[in-house]
């Protein structure tokens, strides 16, 4: 069967679209999450500590903590899971620091994100990589 | 129901007023996802604890909401400051409307 130079650029643009599709999809979930959670307001990019290890050999219970000065709200998600949403915590008058650590699961390697609501109505973020060599879903 | 639910929480037995200090809190469920299949391909229904509190006599410390890629046996560890003796109560609300709690009182330093 013979191509023309034609043929194979239009199936090229299409498997590329087919590819970026789902991928698009999925990138969306968070994002919406996100916007969901700060109202599309502006998201600085300090302010927010969020420690994860490097390297995470079981996907099923890593270990992950936040802190952020003056936050009221902190909420974290896993970009690549099934379910972006991870946790949100809400710090009480009687909170002694707006920090927590928990344990969570995570699909594969990918990237967390904690977004924090600061006292004040700003919004600030921090990004972690994972990388995650047995995942945690049990699909 | 959840079988063999059991909470665990570490207070200290004493804080000096308006100073941080940590709790960590840990309890037995199993955390199903709802993602899970069993061996006949059947999603296996979501049982997970989705609410924690914990609040220090009826004044909030911390609330957090749970979501499936929380891992099994949910642990929590966040500080809180006080300003006179008490109890810090402990609730865990399961998906099946099971309710779990425990208490622990502290001393000022």
């Amino acid at each position: 069967m013979n191509y023309t130079r034609r043929d194979a650029l239009v199936i090229g643009a299409g498997a590329a679209v087919a590819v970026a599709m789902p991928f698009r999809a999925f990138a969306e979930r968070h994002a919406d999450a996100i916007s969901a959670f700060t109202g599309g307001a502006d998201v600085a990019q300090t302010g927010v500590e969020l420690t994860a290890p490097e390297i995470a050999e079981n996907g099923n219970t890593v270990p992950i903590s936040v802190a952020a000065d003056g936050a009221s709200e902190i909420i974290i998600f896993a970009v690549g899971n099934p379910v972006p949403e991870v946790i949100k915590f809400t710090f009480g008058p009687r909170s002694g620091a707006s920090s927590a650590a928990t344990r969570c699961r995570l699909a594969g390697t990918q990237d967390l994100i904690a977004v924090a609501k600061m006292a004040d109505g700003s919004f600030a973020q921090a990004t972690v990589n994972v990388k995650v060599t047995i995942g945690g879903c049990g699909g | 129901m959840a079988e063999n639910v059991k909470p665990r929480v570490r207070v200290p037995r004493s804080a000096a007023a308006g100073e941080a200090f940590e709790i960590k809190s840990l309890i037995s469920h199993i955390m199903e996802s709802g993602r899970r299949k069993d061996s006949d391909g059947n999603t296996i229904p979501r049982s997970i604890i989705n609410t924690f509190t914990c609040d220090f006599n009826g004044e909030n410390v911390i609330t957090a909401e749970l979501h499936g890629a929380i891992s099994t046996n949910p642990y929590f560890q966040f500080e809180a400051t006080i300003e006179e003796a008490g109890t810090f109560t402990f609730t865990w609300l399961d998906d099946d409307g099971s309710v779990y709690t425990d208490s622990k009182d502290i001393a000022l330093a």
